[in-house]
């Protein structure tokens, strides 16, 4: 076995080159942004008077301190996903946060300076309810937590379990929190619903009922905000009356209200004292903040904060305040205001905002990458090529009058060069605005447009990173699904570029579209159409307005188109074209794909139908190729010099199919190659025992897919690629329905030896450049894996023809090698997308990997064949150039003397 | 060691039988009625196999032949069908000329099953061709059936050969009489696993290789000790006939 690891590694070794990053290079190229998500728990870090910590609990199951000072994470803890590392309960005591995960199936301590665990352990089954720290304030030794049945008592130092009892009446009372005022007595609130609350006192030493109580309440209100403050004051916010509820516990008053005028609340203790932070609008934009205290439910003095909203941003939806004491033993504070749009955002006393943290980030779920405007004067010289020609004189006008322009832009870059020059350096700031935003030389340059989940939008800068713009739409549902189109690019100038987003809702079809300029963010004012009917299908044709923005196609549940723009030139031109715009509806549940055919009324045709049985398997993913996507060659050279054509077919769909019947011994994954035009199906094979999930890339003429070996319990990754022949049919133009032979297919299976976590294939302007598998790993990397070696011609027995092809010889197991990180050591956590897009560069590709974190780079698959390197050395080469000049020069006239001399003797 | 390796062959020769395309190509007999096929030595079934052409491209599906299915390891299906009639040709030269289409369909069906009831399922399968590829073929088409693992048939498409249009007229109504159909029913193949067995038994070959050639067996120095004598002592000797440099700078 180990000779067999080291032939593959010799092979690996004489195949291929190193392509790794410098350390000189290190965050030139690339950048990563790292998020925790929305915010479910906060605890501000007080023990400690400097401290500057926020600790964080989030929806994504990250736990996480922030520096409050400038919003940088200190450091991250991301759990699993799904309910199993889902955060129940965060509470602090000086160095130390327990946290309560997995629905009370977990109890950690962690220690907060550098974030290491303390100790873990496991907790009986059973749906938690709250927990506490019980103890006086220096003093504490014991956690709390509450269940739906039990309640348990731990040590703080280590964990373990001191006491556990069950709960009396637990069938009809909702206990719903737990409370200790370090008494040795520790009192579990319970409600019954419409009736009363009860509360139960344990005793701290050995978990006896001390006593009882119920207590007749008057209304009969749920609580939303519930919290026992340190005088065993249960204090309740009711968001329906807009009241607050306070009640002693110890001498077991009735409940007194107090009518507030409110629309968010948050407690905070600081010392002795425990405010309570309640914000109510002030008018349209604004919101103001006053602190009241809790015990008395008076309003502090001085105390009013006001919040701006971002008129791009969603309402506030949580308050987060860090009390503390002044000199004059006066209460002041820190407000971290969450708002709808998952944006943190938080302020100081007269309402200066000290930082925002975009966490809508952590859940990307579409992109796209725009090309950026050209500068005012690069346009001006576009636009008098695009201008039709109208007379000889103004031609010419034209032609100085943009001259002059130039002129102009460069006299005025001269003085700026100039001005910044006799600056000090650290004052030149050359920081992206969108203002100065335009094209760099080679494109390298683009405008990340990012749909989140909460329906924000970002434009993002893809060389820096920094936020350009948002744009939060509200009243998104919550199940929606999105599409990002580029109608037009910046390449039509005066035209605005534009971007449509079309947010479908997965339960009832319907959508609604957004139309935005993707540079600046703003909404676009071509008025989308209403859209009444569910939308089954959209489709993006490669046909222009007179505007030069592409068509929508939009296939309603009658199918019916329609078209958007829908001018009277686009209706005229799809008229024409009706009779070759087909396209394809997929229905997985029934397991029906069916192509249909537009009519020149706009109306389709159902024109084939291909139906799996959905009992048997199931359709879990339809892929084509990216419509941008180019191919160089039509062919490959083989050993003998005669040419394998490619069957590139742009209408090919690969679908992949996973069986119902998931016993290791009978499942399997079914690929189905179809033309999208005309059903046929090219090619079908069943991978056995195998199962998915499956990541699917599609390209070219080939598909690569991954799926899980029940037989052989690893991952595998096979190739597919198809084959015209030695000629080719039609090589002027390819049709689907002229094409009656079917393709040679190749295919070939390699073992992986990790999970992945998502796939995507590099892509470049021409597609000159060598392509590379980019492969999201659950680790945090992406590897970038040659697709040289995903290749089926791969021979089996090495032969001179296949070494004069540059095959590599077949070896089973494709390895991963550690230069391939294209991401070094920046671990991008739960990598759910890969985006590639070409630059104006043949070699170089851009990538984004989305997750919980944004990493952006670089990558040069066949490496930089198109640019000089960083150290290249220019003063050898013209001084060599130089010489060679001045030589040839003194050689000239030397010869010319001697021979003159010659011609005298 | 042995055994396991032995094991992982035996796999792969068993994965090799299976890794047979399971592609039957039957050419019919054309002329003959459809009821013939009915009562013939076929123990398979028998389902319709439809078209339709018109002008205003509104399907409206005839009966063009019968299909007989045969299930088993490997399927096999046969096919009559009826000549055209002079109408039908008219018609089909008409909707040729509009850029019409050519359609067919085969109603879904259950190989497996012993019962004709439960062979049939509700729905079609359909595809198209162009009509005017249809009447410059010469009405010779290729018509694949394409069934799944289980014996479901998913899928049915037609070309024809030649398969473009290039506006060419048919004078002769001969021509379009008679149907030449080339007629296939594919199963899915079974794609390749990795080819762990093959290679491992080329890398034993390989160590096999070495072991018989003497010559590599050798280590480092017996195989250049020569080389490796004759420079230590060309480097002595260089050292002992010239006094050291750095000795004499240390001198001074």
């Amino acid at each position: 076995m180990a000779k067999l690891i080291l032939l593959c590694l010799k092979f690996i070794i004489l195949s291929s080159a190193v392509e790794a990053v410098f350390e000189d290079q290190v965050g030139k190229f690339d950048w990563r942004q790292e998020y925790v998500g929305k915010v479910r728990f906060s605890h501000f870090d007080t023990h400690v008077q400097s401290s500057k910590k926020v600790l964080l609990a989030t929806e994504n199951n990250v736990f996480a301190a922030l520096n409050t000072r400038t919003g940088e994470l200190f450091w991250r803890h991301v759990d699993k996903t799904g309910p199993e590392g889902n955060i129940d309960a965060l509470l602090q005591h000086g160095q130390d946060v327990v946290l309560v995960v997995g629905n009370g199936r977990l109890l950690r301590s962690w220690e907060i300076n550098v974030g290491g665990l303390n100790w873990e352990i496991v907790l009986d089954s059973g749906s938690f309810q709250s927990a506490c720290l019980v103890g006086q304030q220096d003093n504490v030794k014991h956690v709390a937590v509450l269940k739906k049945t039990v309640i348990s008592f731990h040590y703080l130092s280590n964990g373990h379990q001191k006491w556990i009892e069950n709960l009396p009446e637990s069938e009809t009372v909702d206990y719903q929190s737990v409370y200790s005022d370090g008494n040795g007595e520790v009192y579990a609130l319970g409600i019954v619903p419409h009736s009363h609350i009860a509360i139960v006192a344990y005793s701290v030493e050995d978990g006896e009922i001390i006593k009882q109580v119920t207590m007749i309440h008057s209304s009969s209100i749920k609580y939303a905000v519930c919290v026992v403050i340190s005088q065993g004051m249960l204090t309740c916010v009711d968001p329906l009356t807009v009241s607050l509820y306070m009640l002693d516990l110890h001498t077991e008053s009735q409940m007194t209200q107090i009518p507030l005028q409110a629309m968010l609340v948050s407690f905070a203790t600081t010392g002795e004292k425990t405010v309570a932070a309640v914000m109510s609008p002030k008018n349209k934009t604004a919101s103001s903040l006053n602190l009241f205290s809790a015990e008395t439910g008076r309003r502090l003095l001085d105390t009013t904060l006001i919040f701006n909203m971002d008129p791009y941003g969603g309402k506030p939806e949580k308050l987060h305040v860090q009390a503390f004491l002044k000199k004059d033993d006066s209460v002041g504070y820190r407000v971290m205001v969450q708002t709808e749009d998952h944006t943190l955002t938080f302020i100081q006393q007269p309402g200066r905002v000290m930082w925002t943290r975009e966490e809508a980030l952590s859940d990307v779920v579409t992109m796209e990458m725009v090309d950026l405007p050209l500068t005012g004067t690069q346009a001006e010289l576009e636009g008098e090529f695009g201008k039709k020609a109208d007379g000889l004189m103004s031609m010419v006008l034209k032609r100085l009058s943009s001259q002059l322009i130039l002129l102009q832009a460069w006299i005025a870059h001269l003085w700026k060069l100039f001005y910044d020059a006799r600056k000090p350096r650290s004052q030149v700031k050359n920081e992206v605005t969108i203002e100065n935003l335009s094209r760099d030389e080679f494109n390298l340059q683009k405008m990340m447009v990012m749909v989140t989940a909460s329906g924000k939008l970002f434009g993002i800068d893809s060389k820096t990173g920094s936020i350009l713009w948002r744009h939060y739409l509200d009243n998104i549902p919550s199940n929606a699904a999105f599409k990002l189109m580029v109608q037009r690019t910046t390449a039509h100038f005066p035209h605005p570029p534009q971007c449509t987003l079309l947010i479908k809702d997965k339960d009832t079809g319907l959508a609604t579209l957004h139309v935005f300029n993707p540079i600046f963010g703003k909404k676009s004012h071509v008025s989308p159409p209403a859209l009444p009917q569910p939308i089954l299908q959209s489709l993006m044709l490669p046909l222009m307005d007179q505007d030069y923005a592409k068509v929508l196609l939009l296939v309603d549940d009658q199918y019916k188109v329609s078209a958007f723009p829908s001018t009277k030139n686009v209706l005229q031109q799809l008229q024409e074209m009706a009779s070759s715009i087909f396209f394809y509806l997929v229905d997985s549940t029934q397991g029906r794909l069916s192509g249909y055919r537009l009519r020149t009324d706009l109306s389709t045709e159902l024109i084939w139908e291909v139906v799996i049985p959905a009992e048997v398997q199931k359709i879990v993913s339809v892929k084509g190729k990216r419509p941008n996507e180019h191919v160089h060659s039509q062919g490959r050279v083989m050993g003998d010099r005669s040419v394998l054509y490619k069957y590139l077919n742009p209408n090919l769909l690969a679908v992949v199919t996973e069986s119902t019947d998931l016993h290791q011994e009978r499942s399997f994954v079914g690929i189905l190659l179809i033309d999208g035009v005309t059903g046929r199906i090219i090619h079908e094979a069943v991978q056995r025992k195998a199962r998915g999930p499956v990541h699917v890339v599609h390209s070219e003429n080939w598909v690569v897919y991954e799926y899980w070996s029940t037989k052989s319990r690893r991952n595998e990754f096979s190739v597919i690629e198809l084959y015209e022949g030695m000629e080719l049919y039609n090589s002027t133009v390819f049709s689907s329905l002229d094409r009656p032979h079917a393709p040679q297919v190749l295919q070939q299976s390699y073992i992986f030896p990790s999970y992945i976590s998502t796939l995507e294939a590099t892509l470049t302007e021409k597609g000159i450049t060598s392509r590379h598998l980019l492969i999201g790993l659950p680790s945090g990397g992406i590897l970038s894996l040659p697709k040289m070696f995903l290749d089926p011609r791969r021979p089996e027995i090495v032969s001179e023809q296949s070494r004069e092809e540059n095959l590599i010889p077949y070896a089973p197991e494709l390895l991963i090698r550690t230069e391939w990180f294209i991401n070094y050591n920046q671990t991008v956590s739960r990598v759910r997308g890969i985006y590639t897009a070409p630059s104006g560069l043949e070699s170089t590709c851009l990538v984004v990997a989305y997750g919980l974190d944004i990493y952006q780079t670089r990558v040069y698959p066949s490496k930089q064949f198109d640019v000089l390197k960083d150290d290249y050395d220019y003063m050898l080469i013209s001084s060599v150039l130089f010489a060679l000049f001045f030589a040839t020069m003194i050689s000239k006239r030397l010869a010319e003397v001697k021979l003159l001399n010659r011609a005298w003797r | 060691v042995k055994m396991a390796r032995l094991l992982q062959f035996k796999i792969a020769v068993v994965s090799t039988v299976l890794f047979v395309v399971c592609t039957n190509l039957v050419c019919c007999n054309n002329g003959r009625r459809v009821g013939d096929a009915m009562d013939t030595e076929f123990s398979g079934f028998s389902v319709p196999l439809e078209h339709s052409f018109e002008v205003d491209d509104v399907a409206k599906f005839k009966v063009r032949g019968a299909l007989v299915l045969k299930a088993g390891r490997e399927h096999s299906v046969s096919l009559t069908q009826n000549q055209l009639s002079e109408e039908d040709r008219a018609k089909l030269k008409e909707v040729a000329a509009v850029d019409g289409l050519y359609r067919i369909r085969v109603p879904r069906v259950f190989l497996q099953a012993d019962r004709q009831t439960e062979r049939q399922m509700d729905g079609y399968l359909t595809a198209f061709v162009r009509a005017c590829a249809m009447v410059e073929s010469h009405l010779s088409d290729v018509i694949a059936l394409y069934s799944d693992v289980s014996g479901y048939l998913i899928g049915v498409s037609i070309v024809t050969l030649p398969g473009a249009c290039r506006g060419t007229e048919v004078e002769d109504e001969v021509d379009l009489e008679v149907f030449n159909t080339t007629l296939s029913i594919m199963a899915p193949v079974n794609a390749p696993g990795p080819e762990t067995a093959l290679f491992l038994e080329r890398m034993e070959q390989e160590t096999e290789k070495k072991g018989k050639n003497p010559q590599e067996q050798k280590s480092f120095f017996a195989k250049y000790w020569y080389l490796i004598l004759g420079g230590a002592i060309f480097l002595m000797a260089t050292n002992s006939a010239q006094p050291p440099a750095g000795g004499e700078g240390e001198q001074s």
